[in-house]
């Protein structure tokens, strides 16, 4: 699926292409905003180059009528060469959405279909394949629920040898585990999870790929945490994943991306955590990430960001568990690791950038990664990264708050940092800006001259611009006491010491 | 001309770089960074001091302390993530890039004696080697998409063992990979797929054992000798329906089968040319329908040889 089949719609559509993708990220967040976050995957020959078409262009064709669809529904229940040709001549009309509704609401035609789809013929089994494909990627739910009665068998093929059929059975079923519960209600009790454990010892990369699609679709279900994940903590399927994200860089890069996802949605589910860490998917993670660093140039390729994403979300959201994991990583060049990663895919992809964060702010919960992100001299980089994003603003404070925190002799090292933070409290996000002011709290508190030099750089009148709000005045203000202001300011507490003559 | 489909090529796949080239990102990253990732794991850490007092809870209004995220399916921040890995599902990250095909193969034909079978591309090959010719049962040639349905064929069909043996236990397995129910007949097998499986009733790849003087019957030699039908269905119009679609492997095979059942027949005529097993020169393959249901043979009355057998 990496890069293959992929359809190049010539000079003249590289707009419309663009065009394409914003409306389809709209939609994508829109959904995603509703807990509706749902895709499915076409495999699909380039067949207008097969077939002599011009230039590839991506046209669907146009619907037929019920009279034409019924003749080919009749072609294929005759013999011999009616039945390829009438096949061959629907799978390409099922591209519209118009012709699979007519096609599906035909007396028999499933049942024709599924016939043909469990024939000896190998040629006629594949081209019966390739049309139930295209039904179960339809957006209409009662196309792709049509597709049912073939799922038995779609599932008896998957332990059979043929990487490109088994390759589109797969994908097949991917697309129907996510139309809706009902069908996840059916291929369950078919035995849908034991047929694929055996299935992820196959040693072809197509078959991975398409497996780990197929149980990343399962995997994202409502119903998952509660039904489907313990049968796969159940499984061998778990070793296996990890196995195949964390040999990714070598083979398979596209099967390591489906499982790196799927292991996201299994850690999101909450109750894996213990057979995760157990499987010693912490320190895999980590060397992973070391392994993808290291071998990123600064120019990163196109999709490695769809590994790296899921593989720092794990890794987040496991030492967070609650399990007393933290030790396990102990290793500053995870630090090395996530600032490379980091500085590859600034431009290209910003959301890495506050994935990576929030790797990091789990990170320097603990003093030793502090004291080592100080050390490898990465201060500068971190607080480069303040403009990029809100969110990004808010999660680089918080992670100086983390080594701030730490004590006095942190605090120190981080006296440096102090012009650039004045920009921070005017950022317009009242989040970013409240992390601001616990930061500058943390450094007045331990390091007494920070304040002076605050104000002496025109920190006052930073924080009076925030008197006003209702989230931050009443930190703004303490602050503003802290340093040793001319209204109530207090002449108590160690770090005033030296601030008491202002003007 | 390939002589066992084991190692087929694999499709090699490559990222490539859009051809574009971007600027660098700028992190003021110290130098020799990347070196510090190839030198070994650090020295074990030393011996924990004496921990520290934990830091005393911050004063109101502040409220800081550090805190591990743990953040769910939904949380805002991994919505752009979240959005990436859709575009690319839905294909519209995919690179302009082709795949590497695997080696262009002038074309060939099938290697198992009797099976003419003419193939141009590797990949067609092996389907069609995986779907005749790989999991064939010894005895009677059948072939099953799986050797686990081999086996269990093979020991239902062929094992005079197993007929004995099934009178007093339950020996009938069930077809669901990972369910590990036995049952004493197919029949209550076949039952059990469908309620607790929901598997249709009409499972190709279950379709109980045939007696042998039913007019269905593949006359090809069986060496199991065991010539009483130890499951004699009750519901024989099923066992002797069959899919109308059913075809044999060769393309000259037509199968004529009137529909047994009452679904929806078109009024096409069946034509029927030989299929006999002794015949090879125009037939394809085997001459038993891979899925363990007989094709006519030349016991059919209005058989034709295609070529003359004398």
């Amino acid at each position: 699926m990496w890069g293959r089949r992929g359809r190049w719609a010539g000079p003249g559509g590289a707009e419309e292409l663009r065009a394409r993708r914003r409306e389809r990220e709209a939609a994508l967040r829109r959904a995603r905003r509703q807990e509706q976050l749902v895709s499915k995957r076409l495999l699909r020959e380039d067949s207008a180059a097969a077939e002599g078409g011009r230039d590839g262009a991506e046209t669907v064709p146009d619907p037929l009528s019920e009279d034409e669809v019924l003749e080919l529904l009749r072609g294929m229940q005759r013999g011999s060469e009616d039945r390829k040709r009438s096949l061959s001549r629907l799978r390409r009309a099922l591209q519209n959405k118009d012709t699979q509704q007519k096609f599906v609401r035909l007396d028999g035609s499933i049942r024709t279909l599924v016939g043909l789809f469990t024939s000896s013929l190998a040629d006629v089994q594949m081209e019966a394949a390739r049309c139930l494909h295209e039904l179960s990627h339809s957006s209409d739910p009662a196309v792709a629920e049509a597709c049912l009665p073939a799922t038995s068998y779609l599932l008896t093929y998957l332990s059979g040898h043929s990487v490109e059929f088994t390759e589109l059975c797969l994908y097949t079923l991917g697309n129907l585990v996510v139309e809706s519960e009902a069908v996840r209600k059916q291929l369950l009790p078919q035995g849908i999870i034991p047929v694929l454990a055996s299935c992820i010892q196959s040693p072809h990369e197509a078959v991975l790929e398409g497996l780990g699609y197929v149980l990343s679709q399962l995997l994202q279900a409502k119903e998952a945490p509660a039904e489907i994940v313990p049968l796969v903590l159940d499984s061998v399927l778990p070793q296996h994943m990890l196995r195949l994200v964390c040999s990714g860089l070598k083979a398979g890069t596209g099967a390591a991306v489906e499982f790196a996802w799927c292991l996201h949605y299994i850690v999101c589910s909450h109750t894996a955590d213990a057979a995760l860490l157990s499987l010693g998917a912490l320190p895999a993670l980590a060397t992973l990430l070391l392994d993808l660093a290291s071998e990123t140039p600064p120019d990163a390729p196109e999709g490695l960001e769809l590994l790296i994403c899921p593989v720092l979300r794990c890794l987040s959201n496991l030492l967070a568990g609650d399990t007393g994991c933290q030790g396990q990583i102990r290793d500053e060049r995870l630090l090395v690791a996530l600032f490379l990663i980091l500085q590859s895919f600034l431009q290209q992809h910003p959301f890495i950038v506050q994935e990576g964060l929030w790797l990091l702010n789990n990170l320097t919960d603990e003093p030793f990664f502090c004291s080592a992100l100080l050390a490898l001299d990465l201060l500068p980089a971190l607080l480069q990264l303040l403009p990029c994003s809100p969110m990004a603003a808010a999660l680089v404070l918080t992670v100086l708050c983390n080594i701030a925190e730490k004590g006095p002799a942190l605090c120190q090292q981080l006296h440096q940092a102090l012009p650039l933070l004045l920009p921070a409290l005017a950022l317009p996000d009242p989040q970013a800006v409240g992390q601001g002011l616990e930061l500058l709290h943390l450094l007045f508190l331990h390091c007494p001259e920070v304040a002076a030099d605050f104000i002496r750089q025109g920190g006052q009148r930073a924080l009076e611009q925030h008197q006003s709000s209702p989230e931050l005045q009443e930190r703004a203000r303490a602050l503003l006491d802290l340093a040793g202001q001319p209204a109530g300011a207090s002449t108590t507490g160690p770090c005033h010491g030296t601030v008491s003559a202002f003007p | 001309m390939p002589t066992a489909p084991h190692r087929l090529p694999e499709r090699v796949r490559r990222m490539r770089s859009p051809p574009a080239p971007r600027a660098v990102a700028m992190l003021p990253l110290p130098p020799g960074l990347r070196r510090r990732l190839r030198e070994g794991p650090p020295p074990p850490p030393a011996p924990p001091r004496a921990p520290p007092a934990p830091p005393a809870p911050p004063a109101p209004p502040f409220a800081f302390t550090p805190r591990r995220l743990r953040l769910g399916l939904h949380h805002p921040l991994l919505e752009d993530g979240d959005v990436h890995r859709h575009l690319y599902l839905q294909g519209v990250l995919t690179s302009l890039a082709e795949v590497a095909e695997g080696p262009k193969v002038s074309e060939f034909s099938c290697h198992i004696s009797g099976c003419c079978q003419v193939f141009d591309t590797l990949e067609g090959y092996e389907h069609h080697y995986n779907t005749l010719h790989r999991n064939v049962c010894s005895f009677c040639k059948r072939s099953f998409p799986s050797a686990r349905l081999l086996d269990v064929h093979i020991l239902e069909w062929h094992d005079s063992l197993f007929q004995i043996m099934a009178e007093k236990q339950n020996m009938y397995k069930c077809l669901v990979e990972g369910c590990v129910e036995k049952f004493k007949s197919s029949k209550d097998r076949k039952d059990h797929l469908v309620t607790a499986h929901l598997y249709p009733a009409d499972f190709r790849f279950d379709r109980p054992r045939k007696a042998k003087s039913g007019p269905w019957h593949v006359s090809s030699p069986a060496k199991d000798g065991a010539s009483v039908p130890m499951d004699v269905s009750q519901e024989t119009s099923e066992q002797f329906q069959v899919d109308p679609m059913e075809t044999g492997p060769s393309e000259n095979m037509e199968i004529p089968r009137p529909p047994a059942s009452p679904g929806p027949t078109t009024p096409e005529k069946w034509f029927y040319k030989s299929s006999s097993s002794m015949n090879r020169l125009n037939v394809a393959g085997p001459s038993a329908d891979p899925w363990g249901t007989p094709l006519a043979t030349s016991l059919q009355p209005d058989s034709v040889p295609l070529i003359p057998t004398l």
